[in-house]
């Protein structure tokens, strides 16, 4: 019913939409020559190039109809759309394309159209308000948030059943241990970036320093990792108060570009001082850990010593080792996470979050500003050198490779993807850049592209952050309590509008 | 109030305090006493120099010339000027508010004055490690705290909201709960900078309440900057004028008001006075002349 009164009032305009969807195509064409046109391929003469005319002609049809198709939503004929928006996207499983990122592109565009269409249906408009779209999410953000007191340990017993399953295979349980260390460096970066609000673009010089302090500490000291965890801990905290506190007295954007520089520089320097660290190498042989050096994870154990499966009494499995890994890494994420819940109830971490807020007001009310930034650094810096112990041994083998710039780029993407300061959101946005990419593997080159587009849309659609919700530390009157209602929608509108409107008037 | 030469102490000391930006000089030699427990009224005219000497006083600039001293009612000294930023408020105990509020918006009212607290809580939590473990100490110390806020929080009328975003409050509300702030830290002087500005009439007879009850009750010296008159000439014990940096009046109330010095700052030279004589002897022909002309163009 509601379809019928949208779209009997106005006529299509066919001229206008079809200008309209030809300009798209256009700028469509623009960008899809060169990057999808043309390719440069590696020939006996040399190098050469070859065209892909196919492909780009059939991504702009599919984006001047996918134009078209928004078009006539906005007109009016949202259940038309609809039917063919999932025609498009049935076809999409069903015929060849000429390639499967294209078959992608009309599956998941196809989608989104036959979505619009459908919400169009329903509320008998084309289109949300921005306000009303971020009122949505604030809305789900905050739901999320509650949830997360029992979707938590939920989560947390989901993840520890998770090796005991039959499901839990190696290519799995890899993946589950890659997707845990990133959650544990994103919930670690958020001490900093979400909670203290300085911009760290360099968290990954921390675990570069936890990887190698491990390393090499085992390579020349021959030093256990259980002793070189707490150690590489310590060395870590330890260099993130040096870079702290020249740093630290820089803002935003200034401090932003020094702590980029200083995660290149410990890069260079392991690059370059190839006597002591290997250089462009690396280290192999990394002992991997022992049983909490009681029991070795080997078939037949040197003399004198244990094996895990003996000690046990189970038949040998090279998964045990990659298990009890899982767990490690499950437990030392727990721990972060665990310690950041705790200290934002605490003075220390208050100080932070009105570090965040206001500096100079905090100034003004004695905090030493400096002291709490440094303890800021110092803690989020030790986690990222647990991390990287953790890295060191799993792997076997570290070079300066594995802490590129990109790495900062995407623990930090996954704490703002996330919502600063969300804990759950970190979770939920590390699952969405790492584990999708991972999952989609088989898109090899254009899961990047895809990645960039989904993080495009969320800066469009969610630029706080997918799960960016605050509640307050300490409530005087109780969940649902007297001003609840107020505060929960006052945090939708606190981070930006609330503050401008308040400063502006 | 039983002893008056008791709340007669001086709290504050300005002597000869000069501060420059460069060439420009924002303060030049300005002294002054504020007395503890009394509201001591700084004003002036935009760019007086007001804010200036204000930030001075809490420690965000360094003054180029002059001293400060801080006398505490136990009798403990402190010279401001030499005192990095954030020890003033924390150990000498200066709490002060903005001129465009500075709360912590995306908190809400009561984390902003329990964050008020840190330094009383921080040692309390045993620099995060007792209140890691939960320790009851802790427990206590945020207990006091959350006391103290609601406190403040009942005598500015913000008790209901304790649970709002502070960003969230209206205008009024904001700059109620920034002096509730300031309050929470215990000072012994409270600076407020145009507390009044942007405030209805009915909110600044509430706000020269509360300053009164902030001095009556609990004997602190108030710093004030406002351009609100009918504020200061009603509460202030002591007012400082100010203009173009420096001091041009000192006083009470009333001898203020009636200052040539000061009429002549707000309202401009007294142009008849300045003139030439001969000018001034033919300034009514010209008027005539004037009143002529336009006659004839009628």
């Amino acid at each position: 019913m509601t379809a019928l009164s949208v779209s009997s009032p106005r006529s299509i305009a066919w001229p206008a939409i079809l200008k309209e969807a030809a300009i798209t195509a256009f700028v469509a064409l623009l960008l899809t020559v060169p990057l999808v046109g043309l390719r440069t391929v590696d020939r006996p003469t040399g190098l050469g190039l070859e065209t892909r005319w196919a492909e780009v002609a059939a991504a702009v049809g599919l984006v001047f109809l996918g134009r078209l198709g928004l078009c006539l939503i906005r007109d009016g004929q949202p259940t038309v759309v609809l039917v063919l928006a999932a025609a498009a996207t049935a076809a999409g499983f069903l015929i060849q394309m000429p390639t499967e990122a294209l078959r992608v592109i009309l599956i998941a565009g196809g989608a989104i159209i036959a979505i619009r269409a459908a919400i169009a249906i329903r509320t008998g408009r084309s289109k949300l308000s921005q306000a009303e779209r971020d009122q949505r999410m604030d809305r789900i953000a905050a739901k999320v948030q509650h949830a997360s007191r029992w979707l938590g340990p939920i989560a947390v017993v989901v993840a520890l059943a998770f090796p005991m399953t039959p499901l839990a295979d190696r290519q799995l349980l890899d993946i589950g241990i890659l997707l845990l260390t990133y959650i544990m460096l994103g919930w670690g970066l958020n001490i900093v970036v979400g909670l203290a609000g300085l911009l760290d673009l360099g968290y990954v010089a921390f675990y570069a320093v936890g990887a190698y302090s491990y390393a090499l500490l085992a390579h020349y000291f021959g030093l256990s990792f259980w002793v070189c965890l707490p150690l590489a801990g310590l060395l870590a905290a330890g260099s993130g108060v040096l870079l702290g506190f020249p740093v630290l007295r820089l803002r935003g954007d200034y401090f932003a570009i020094v702590t980029l520089g200083f995660g290149e520089i410990i890069r260079i320097i392991l690059v370059n001082w190839y006597q002591f660290t290997g250089g462009p190498n690396g280290i192999s042989g990394i002992p991997r850990p022992s049983f909490f050096g009681v029991a070795d994870f080997v078939r037949s154990p040197p003399e004198g010593t244990l094996a895990f499966h003996e000690m046990f009494g189970l038949e040998f499995s090279p998964l045990h080792r990659i298990v009890f890994l899982y767990y490690l890494i499950l437990v030392l994420a727990l721990v972060v996470n665990v310690f950041t819940l705790r200290i934002r109830k605490l003075p220390l971490g208050r100080a932070w979050e009105a570090l965040r807020e206001d500096d100079i007001a905090c100034a003004s009310l004695g905090i030493n500003r400096t002291n709490m930034k440094l303890a800021a650094f110092a803690i989020a810096a030790m986690f990222g050198g647990f991390a990287g112990s953790f890295f060191a041994t799993r792997q076997g083998f570290i070079s300066p490779e594995s802490f590129t710039f990109i790495e900062s780029a995407i623990i930090l993407a996954i704490v703002v993807l996330g919502g600063m300061g969300s804990q759950i959101g970190v979770v939920v946005a590390t699952l969405l850049v790492i584990g999708l990419p991972e999952a989609f593997r088989e898109l090899a080159d254009y899961r990047m592209l895809a990645f960039g587009m989904g993080m495009v849309l969320i800066m469009l659609w969610r630029p706080r952050g997918l799960l960016a919700h605050r509640d307050p530390t300490i409530l005087l009157y109780g969940r649902n309590g007297k001003g609840a209602g107020g505060a929960a929608a006052g945090t939708a509108a606190a981070g930006g509008q609330g503050i401008a409107g308040g400063r502006a008037k | 109030m039983t002893d008056l030469s008791m709340t007669k102490t001086p709290l504050l000391t300005v002597e000869h305090l000069t501060m420059r930006f460069g060439g420009l000089v924002a303060n030049s030699d300005v002294s002054f006493v504020a007395n503890n427990a009394e509201i001591t009224a700084i004003i002036g005219p935009n760019g007086a120099g007001k804010t200036t000497l204000f930030n001075c006083i809490t420690g965000f600039y360094t003054p180029t010339v002059g001293r400060l001293t801080l006398r505490h009612p136990d009798g403990k000294e402190f010279l401001l000027e030499r005192m990095p930023g954030y020890r003033i408020s924390q150990q000498a105990s200066v709490a002060r508010t903005f001129q465009n509020i500075r709360l912590f918006g995306g908190m809400s009212v009561l984390e902003n004055l329990v964050v008020a607290q840190h330094n009383k809580l921080i040692r309390a939590s045993g620099f995060s490690i007792a209140g890691l473990l939960g320790l009851p100490s802790y427990r206590k110390a945020e207990s006091e705290a959350i006391d103290l806020a609601k406190y403040w929080l009942d005598r500015v009328r913000l008790l209901d909201f304790a649970d709002w975003s502070a960003g969230n409050l209206p205008y009024g509300a904001q700059r109620r709960l920034e002096i509730a702030r300031a309050m929470c830290t215990e000072p012994v002087l409270l600076c407020l900078d145009e507390p009044a500005a942007g405030l209805n009439p009915r909110e600044s007879g509430e706000l020269a309440e509360l300053l009164t009850f902030i001095r009556d009750d609990h004997k602190t010296g108030v710093l004030l900057i406002e351009h609100d008159m009918s504020v200061v000439m009603r509460i202030s014990d002591h007012v400082v004028v100010l203009d173009y940096g420096r001091k041009i009046s000192d006083g009470d109330p009333a001898f203020v008001k009636n200052d040539p010095a000061v009429i002549r700052a707000y309202l401009g030279e007294d142009e008849d006075a300045e003139l030439p004589a001969e000018v001034a002897n033919d300034l009514p022909e010209v008027a005539q002349n004037d009143v002529k002309r336009a006659e004839e163009g009628a």
